[in-house]
């Protein structure tokens, strides 16, 4: 087959199926992964904590009307499968049920040119004495520099009671670097990352970029003021400046918080969220893009799902359960961290779509305001709304031009207004690659846009 | 399971290594999670694992599987010795050695651990649990219009370590925690508000407190507006407290200090705080969620004073730290499990109280905010520098009363300047499980800026 070989054979994934479904249930799932990954990192001009993690298991679930009843297993042997799944089951008190006869279905996994396993650990170890070397030189001010490694290759086969039977093998490889600048008492620190669906070749380009913009990051920061307090037009950087749209709108669309009534997009699809100028997408079959796979982790395919449409609330982003709740079909978002994690809605690459004004422009027009290039991360509130974001790089806008960079800022407020006082969505566009944690499950997430200005929101710095 | 971990080292000496540690893991877990007075999931885990640590002369390599078998085992350590050889070489790297305790510590000795309630309550009585903290936080209040979850959770875990240099040790733990999330309406507005317990059994939690907790979480905030910028004295509530506190906890560990990378390097013995802040990392306390008879290495635990007298007073170390700073481990080596290798960090951080009642708290700090919940502490704080900007909600505190709820605002400062303004400390402690472990009162901080409307 071409999406992997199948981790357990359609034998063992019936009998799974059928001892799950022995007391009753309306639908069971069998996931099972093997993951191999590999780490390390460089501190102090050191290659150190070279670390190699391997692992296989599998979760077993079984859905009887609301509730879901799920164990999991470390290791992959046909015994502890089916113990699992007599586990899974062990709450039922109904008639058995007869799982469908498995269909094997083939999904497209993402290429890989250069699988990260058959590179030699010693090239990686090269690479990060390469991107050490570049960090560093980047300023004499540079006083710590960080930089990290890390490949991990995840196969999956999935087999549920309706018949599915099928399987994806991803591999994602990412790097990152920290740069910590002093200058006096003056302490700053920079950080940027590089990652993929794809193998060693997503380095072939000039990965030591990624060194030079942490150390950059770091370096401009010792020049910084306070960040002013108060209300103010704030400009969002592009790429990771998508983490603002993924926090603020994205997990409010996922289905379980919509359907829960936690999300303040609840009862809005259909409805104007935003100006006409904005249009937003979540596409999990992004070619090698981080947030990228073949299939979710139910075994529905990815697809690019519409979320915004110039303004409009077009769709939620939906796993099987909650698809099955609005009677629509799944929009291929149940993911989960692994075998050990049920599957929830999650975003992939979330996107706001590019605009048509300059990111010069857009700047151009404000009179005073605040430049938010980069974020450290945020997270938000979905039943409320309310948000926060750290800004890893902020200047103050003055007359039009970018001026003073700022340290310490923090943009809070409200999705809904905010998202409403966006005014301005560039035309420049760039993807950048994230972790996003949700009910204790971390998933690779890719936030995306150009430019965008917000007309009004809350800048939280220390100057009053 | 010692059994287990023996032969992990054996396995890596036989592979070429110099020195080698192995760590194994069992767990077994169960999840609740219930919505609408229906269980919505349920969860049982069997979790179990070794991590192989070796040292090639200098050179330190890790690996780890859940393959447990003979062959697992022994093609897992000579995995660990592949990558050591890739590591640069590093003076200090080496295994851990049995440290001595004090004979003040050894009289200590190592709590209780285990609750027999994780295994003597069925899955129907914790289910029954989780749906009696629903139920509780929809009587607590009348404005409570849902609960988004309630949830849950326990485990029993079997730990052990044996090395090349003489560890060799195991020990069983349980634990047990439940948490709901209540959504509270009124005035045009939603709410939402978080209440939780743990304990190292069912036994000791209390579904209708931390319901309770909840519901007067969410429904005083109800109506909720944005308070003027200004700068002022504000009161952090023992959940706000404790995220602060784990931050200072991680920047006291060595590891942060010796690379520059700690607002606290460069600070021992020096003023670091005020005198009413006293904080200690304890190993050993006997209610604390991290207690163990050893480290993440296997090194005995303790209690370490960091804080006292407004000055600092140690930091935190793991065998590596410890001989890079010609020292003693501290007992600090923590470890999430066997996918991660060692790292410095705190254990149990307790805060020591203070004699203010929460009402003279308030009264003591006059005008100002109390704060109920921050946001955004993972981007918003600079671990390095220690200056922070977070999102928080709370209470406007007026002549010494808690008045009007307060939301979508930040407060900024940095962490000296904080344990430097910490005018007073609660009287009532209490267990806070984010991020490290953390026994705290409220604290009264002299000045934070507020970052409103």
């Amino acid at each position: 087959v071409s999406d992997g070989d199948r981790l357990i054979d359609t034998d063992v994934a019936g009998r799974v199926l059928t001892r799950a479904l022995a007391h009753g249930g309306d639908f069971a799932e069998v996931f099972a992964e093997r993951s191999d990954g590999l780490t390390m990192a460089i501190d102090e001009s050191r290659v150190e904590s070279v670390q190699a993690g391997g692992g296989e298991g599998a979760g077993v679930r079984v859905v009887s009307g609301g509730t879901t009843y799920f164990a999991h297993v470390d290791g992959l042997d046909p015994t502890d499968l089916e113990r699992a799944a007599s586990e899974a089951a062990v709450a039922l008190r109904s008639k058995r049920i007869a799982p469908r006869q498995l269909e094997s279905v083939l999904s497209a996994p993402h290429p890989i040119e250069q699988p990260p396993g058959q590179v030699p650990a010693e090239r990686k170890a090269d690479l990060l004495r390469a991107l050490d070397e570049r960090g560093r030189t980047t300023g004499s001010e540079i006083a710590q520099f960080t930089s990290s490694y890390a490949e991990v290759r995840r196969q999956v086969t999935v087999a549920n009671s309706e018949g599915l039977f099928t399987g994806d093998d991803r591999t994602r490889v990412r790097i990152g670097a920290q740069a910590v600048a002093r200058r006096g008492d003056a302490v700053e620190t920079g950080a940027e990352t590089l990652g993929g669906h794809r193998g060693f070749e997503l380095l072939e380009g000039d990965p030591g970029e990624i060194a030079e913009s942490a150390a950059r990051k770091a370096l401009v920061l010792l020049d910084a003021g306070p960040a002013p307090a108060g209300s103010t037009t704030v400009v969002v950087g592009g790429g990771f400046g998508g983490v603002l749209f993924h926090e603020m709108t994205g997990h409010g669309l996922e289905a379980d918080h919509v359907q829960k009534g936690a999300s303040v997009y609840a009862d809005r699809l259909g409805e104007q969220v935003a100006e006409p100028l904005l249009t937003a997408y979540d596409d999990g079959n992004m070619p090698g893009e981080w947030g990228s796979d073949a299939i979710d982790d139910e075994g529905t395919p990815t697809q690019q799902t519409m979320l915004i449409e110039e303004g409009r609330l077009t769709s939620f982003l939906y796993d099987r359960l909650t698809a099955k709740r609005d009677s629509v079909p799944s929009t291929g978002n149940g993911r989960r961290e692994s075998f050990r994690h049920l599957p929830v809605p999650r975003m992939t690459n979330t996107y706001i779509a590019p605009g048509d004004v300059a990111p010069e422009a857009m700047i151009a027009d404000v009179e005073r305001g605040f430049y938010a290039a980069s974020f450290g991360g945020g997270q938000v509130d979905p039943a409320t709304g309310d948000f926060v974001f750290g800004v890893s790089e902020g200047y103050l806008i003055e007359a039009g031009k970018v001026t003073r960079p700022c340290r310490g800022a923090t943009l809070v407020g409200n999705c809904l207004d905010a998202l409403a006082a966006i005014d301005v969505v560039g035309d420049d566009f760039e993807m950048k690659t994230g972790v996003c944690g949700k009910a204790g499950q971390k998933v690779p997430v890719g936030t995306g846009q150009g430019h965008v200005r917000i007309r009004a929101l809350t800048v939280g710095g220390t100057e009053v | 399971l010692i059994e287990v971990a023996r032969r992990g080292v054996e396995a890596a000496l036989g592979a070429g290594a110099s020195d080698a540690e192995a760590y194994a893991a069992e767990d077994r877990g169960r999840e609740v999670r219930a919505h609408a007075g229906e269980v919505e999931s349920l969860t049982a885990a069997t979790k179990r694992g070794i991590g192989i640590r070796v040292w090639v002369g200098t050179r330190a390599g890790y690996a780890y599987d859940t393959d447990l078998s003979e062959a697992g085992i022994a093609a897992l350590g000579a995995r660990a010795v592949e990558l050591a050889r890739v590591a640069d070489e590093d003076e200090f790297a080496g295994p851990p050695v049995p440290v001595r305790l004090s004979p003040e510590m050894r009289g200590k000795g190592a709590p209780e651990l285990s609750d027999a309630s994780v295994a003597a309550w069925s899955t129907a009585d914790v289910a029954e649990l989780t749906l009696a903290v629903e139920r509780g936080t929809l009587a607590a209040d009348e404005r409570v219009v849902a609960v988004e979850q309630a949830v849950y959770a326990d485990s029993a875990e079997t730990v052990a370590i044996a090395s090349s240099t003489g560890i060799d040790g195991e020990y069983e733990r349980s634990s047990a925690h439940a948490y709901v999330q209540a959504l509270a309406e009124g005035e045009g507005s939603r709410e939402t508000g978080f209440g939780f317990g743990l304990g190292r059994g069912p036994d000791s939690l209390d579904p209708v407190a931390i319901g309770a907790e909840g519901a007067e979480r969410a429904a005083s905030m109800v109506g909720a507006g944005k308070p003027a910028s200004r700068s002022c004295s504000v009161v952090l509530d023992p959940t706000v407290a404790a995220s602060f506190v784990a931050i200072i906890g991680r920047g006291l560990a060595a590891s942060t200090v010796q690379r520059g990378r700690s607002p606290f390097a460069g600070r021992l013995g020096k003023g670091v705080a005020a005198d009413a802040f006293v904080l200690h990392d304890d190993g050993l306390d006997p209610a604390g969620p991290s207690s163990a008879p050893f480290d993440g290495e296997g090194v005995a635990c303790r209690r370490t004073t960091l804080i006292e007298g407004g000055s600092l007073d140690a930091y935190l170390y793991d065998t590596y730290t410890a001989r890079r700073d010609e020292t003693d481990s501290t007992g600090s080596a923590g470890r999430s499990g066997y996918r991660s290798q060692p790292s410095v960090g705190p254990s149990n951080l307790v805060v020591a109280t203070g004699a203010l009642s929460f009402d003279e708290l308030l009264g003591e700090a006059g005008d100002g905010v109390f704060i109920t919940d921050v946001a955004g502490l993972h981007s918003g704080v600079n671990p390095v520098s220690g200056a922070f900007s977070v999102g928080a909600s709370g209470r406007a505190i007026r002549g010494g009363e808690l008045v009007e709820p307060l939301r979508e605002f930040t407060i900024a400062s940095d962490l000296l300047s904080m344990l430097g303004a910490v005018r007073a400390c609660g009287a009532e402690p209490r267990w806070v499980p984010f991020g490290a472990p953390v026994s705290t009162p409220p604290l009264l901080i002299a000045e934070m800026t507020v970052a409103g409307s």
